[in-house]
């Protein structure tokens, strides 16, 4: 019988700890897809941040580094400039990278460190136990906004894509979504283009993947699928927002 | 050997090129900025890399990746840098990654002054960061002195898989002596089959993953006594200090760096005056040489403890002396350096009440 | 034989190559050396001063307190360190820019007007050269050709060009101070 579904090679076979309906998994299971598609997984090194990923050194099938809270993009750049011939991704969450991080990110994009980033916004300190992130909502409800998010109290949301986009660095700047088949297919397109932007060395590449909380959030796996398309998608849009020739 | 006048900043930052160091990540701050500009020139001319840092935080984790994946690599600063560099080392010594961090000290606390002071004993000494580590601790005082130093950090570095220090002050990092490049030889030293390279699945080594996180407690307790046992072979191993006329010595001064240096002049005109004064002079701050002072303190009348701080190797010295004798202590602070005619008139003082 | 100096002026005096140059004759003769900076951030027109010692012996201290002798540039320097010369050594200060005479009478003085010979060298900037060659003819620790030779290392091979105008501020100073001893 033809085998027609299998487990990416760039992923160990081991339970992913993530909980039931949170979509890390499918975004893991995208990273790992692109580097078996590039064929690049005995040279692709990974960094895991702080947060809900911290073990993604664990599922990722690769040589990889876990970092401390935010620094992933530091640890990434003496990586790569030490060995130019390898893939270096980075998989960082919305605390992670828009908050402790900001300084981390802005600066590799804008030196255009030949690095990968994902970045996972699920608009939420998930790990922690669903306190309030950078991207968290206006009105959004978090264990640090409980009633929910204000902007004379607590401060408006960043988008991290659109800011990057300004910075001459990057090569790539994209936002997708993993709530539906659909844009679960143009995620991984996204992904796989900027490993191979990486590897061209085009310059920095991000590929913002907006993602569920079911936990944090207080919503059903599939209710969760809905909230993002309702809610995030309209003050987060999908696209591409730099992508150079 | 040829003897050139350099300034102690660049020639710490060229016997590190020298000693086969090709990535140095760094931050501009007052009393080290020689360094991370002679590497900015120097490095791209062996095919290495210099990269100034958003800041001293960005700075040592780029530390961290570069050791990670096997290369020699260095950071420097000065003490609020080296403040803002803890979080990393500490995350450098829990995932075990060899490399250099030199501090050249300035006055604190915070941002203080940005002249010369032994203040940073403690930090260093103790670790520095957050959990329960060790570095090896060298403290140089004189610019050759410092060269021979940074060379053997990096080998000490490899061999226990563990950041060292160079703590040197304000005054070693501005000062210009004569020096001999020695010409550097690497032992033999472990292979780094742990780094992240790349990894083959059918290579036979293990995937690297370059972590401090142990979520299991008692998987971090066997983790930290591996690493005890890492600290003791160190302190073992490690220790370096020098002595001056300590044989009949009955005042015994315990001075580094600097410091010590200034103490001998001290030295030399007390014992003009005939008065028995000796010296140790602690080359390695940690692994610390408690025992040459405590066979000291058992024949000395006093210990005269002199620093560039309020206070702190003084205490690491009473311990060792656990009670034989006095321990005084003279500290300058704030950038100011004691002078030869203060550490004098305190021999002179001590020398009264013997 | 060991040497405690200390030289101090404005920045922008080339004070502290002053020191460098007798630290690294120093070196060049065989001896032991230190030069050690005031730092921070002085710039052009705030206060420079150094501290040298040459040594046959290994330097202990490289701060200075008791100066054998100390080179003043400018009148705060000389206010301020004419107090660090030992009795019986020497103050050679700038006349061309300090119209006071130091106070202290325990003490050899050395008057240099260091501008004016400088301008009689060919280069108003070499006034430290006439310092220079003013410790020289003070206290003959260095031939000219050393003192060259230290200047040429620190210089390198572009200011080839003022070479001879400072060979010359350096022969000039050195004839000053000698007519004063």
């Amino acid at each position: 019988m033809a085998v027609v579904f299998d487990r990416p090679k760039a992923l160990c076979d081991v339970p992913l700890h993530y909980c039931p309906g949170c979509t890390h998994g499918i975004i893991h299971r995208l990273v790992a897809e692109a580097i078996d598609e590039l064929g690049v997984q005995d040279k692709t090194i990974g960094v895991a941040p702080v947060g809900c990923a911290v073990f993604a050194y664990n599922y990722f099938n690769c040589d990889m580094y876990e970092a401390a809270h935010g620094r992933a993009p530091a640890v990434a750049t003496g990586c790569k400039r030490t060995q130019k011939d390898k893939v270096v991704f980075t998989y960082q969450g919305d605390g992670d990278l828009a908050s402790i991080g900001a300084a981390e990110i802005v600066h590799a994009a804008t030196r255009g460190e030949l690095i990968t980033t994902i970045f996972v916004n699920n608009a939420i300190y998930g790990m922690t136990g669903g306190q309030m992130a950078p991207t968290t909502l206006i009105g959004q409800k978090s264990t640090t906004s409980p009633l929910g998010r204000d902007v004379e109290r607590n401060g408006n949301p960043i988008r991290v894509s659109e800011m990057l986009a300004t910075l001459d660095g990057p090569a790539l700047i994209q936002r997708v979504s993993v709530h539906d088949v659909k844009h679960i297919m143009e995620a991984k397109k996204a992904i796989k283009k900027a490993f191979e932007y990486q590897i061209a060395g085009k310059g920095f590449t991000l590929i913002e993947v907006l993602s569920t909380c079911p936990t944090n959030w207080g919503l059903s796996a599939v209710e969760s699928l809905k909230w993002l398309e309702e809610n995030m998608i309209p003050k987060y849009p999908l696209g591409v927002m730099k992508e150079v020739q | 050997m040829q003897r050139q006048m350099m300034k102690g900043n660049e020639a710490i930052a060229e016997a590190a090129v020298q000693a086969g160091c090709r990535y140095f990540f760094g931050y501009p701050i007052t009393p080290q900025n020689e360094i991370p500009e002679y590497m900015s020139l120097r490095l791209p001319q062996v095919d290495g890399a210099f990269l100034q840092a958003e800041s001293e935080v960005s700075a040592i984790n780029m530390v961290y990746g570069a050791a990670g994946a096997g290369a020699r690599v260095m950071t420097s600063s000065s003490s609020p840098g080296i403040s803002l560099k803890q979080e990393g080392i500490s995350y450098i010594v829990g995932a075990e990654l060899p490399c250099v961090i030199v501090n050249i000290v300035r006055g604190g606390p915070g941002l203080g002054s940005i002249q010369p002071s032994q203040s940073d004993y403690y930090q260093a000494t103790r670790g520095g960061g957050h959990g329960d580590y060790r570095m090896c601790v060298y403290a140089p005082a004189t610019v050759q002195e410092a060269v021979e130093l940074t060379q053997k950090a990096f080998d000490v570095a490899d061999k226990y898989r563990n950041p060292v220090m160079l703590l040197g002050d304000g005054v070693i990092g501005q000062m210009m002596e004569p020096v001999s490049m020695p010409e550097y030889k690497m032992p033999v030293l472990p292979q780094k089959d742990w780094a992240a390279t790349g990894w083959n699945p059918n290579s036979g080594r293990a995937r690297a993953v370059i972590n401090s996180l142990y979520i299991d407690s008692a998987e971090l307790e066997q983790h930290n006594i591996k690493l005890q046992k890492k600290y003791d072979a160190i302190a073992e191993n490690e220790l370096l200090y020098k002595t001056e006329q300590l044989d009949d010595a009955d005042i015994v001064i315990v001075a580094y760096g600097t410091t010590a240096r200034i103490a001998l002049t001290a030295l030399r005109r007390a014992r003009e005056q005939g008065v028995k004064v000796g010296l140790i002079r602690p080359i390695t701050l940690w692994p610390f040489p408690s025992e040459v002072i405590a066979k000291a303190s058992s024949s000395a009348k006093q210990m005269l403890v002199v620093e560039m701080s309020m206070g702190q190797m003084v205490d690491d010295v009473k311990l060792a002396v656990q009670g034989n004798c006095p321990v005084q202590f003279y500290g300058r602070t704030g950038g100011m350096i004691p002078g030869v005619n203060e550490i004098y008139e305190q021999i002179m003082h001590l020398k009264e009440g013997l | 034989m060991e040497r405690q100096l200390i030289i101090a002026g404005f920045g922008g005096q080339g004070v502290l190559l002053i020191g460098q140059l007798l630290a690294y004759s120093g070196m060049l003769d065989g001896k032991n050396v230190s030069w050690m900076p005031s730092y921070g951030p002085e710039m052009r027109g705030g206060s420079a001063n150094c501290a040298v010692v040459i040594s046959d012996r290994e330097i202990g201290s490289p701060k200075v307190e008791d100066a054998d002798i100390v080179i003043a540039m400018n009148r705060p320097s000389m206010e301020l360190f004419e107090k660090n010369v030992v009795p019986g050594g020497t103050l050679i200060y700038n006349s061309s820019l300090i119209d006071g005479k130091p106070t202290r009478d325990d003490i050899r003085v050395i008057a240099v007007p260091s501008g004016e010979i400088a301008e009689q060298a060919g280069n108003l900037r070499s006034a430290n050269m006439v310092m220079l060659g003013a410790y020289t003819g003070l206290t003959e620790d260095f031939s000219v050709a050393t003192l060259m030779d230290a200047l040429r290392h620190k210089m390198g091979p572009s200011k080839e060009k003022f070479m001879p105008a400072n060979q010359k501020a350096i022969e000039l100073g050195i004839d000053c101070a000698k007519q004063q001893l």
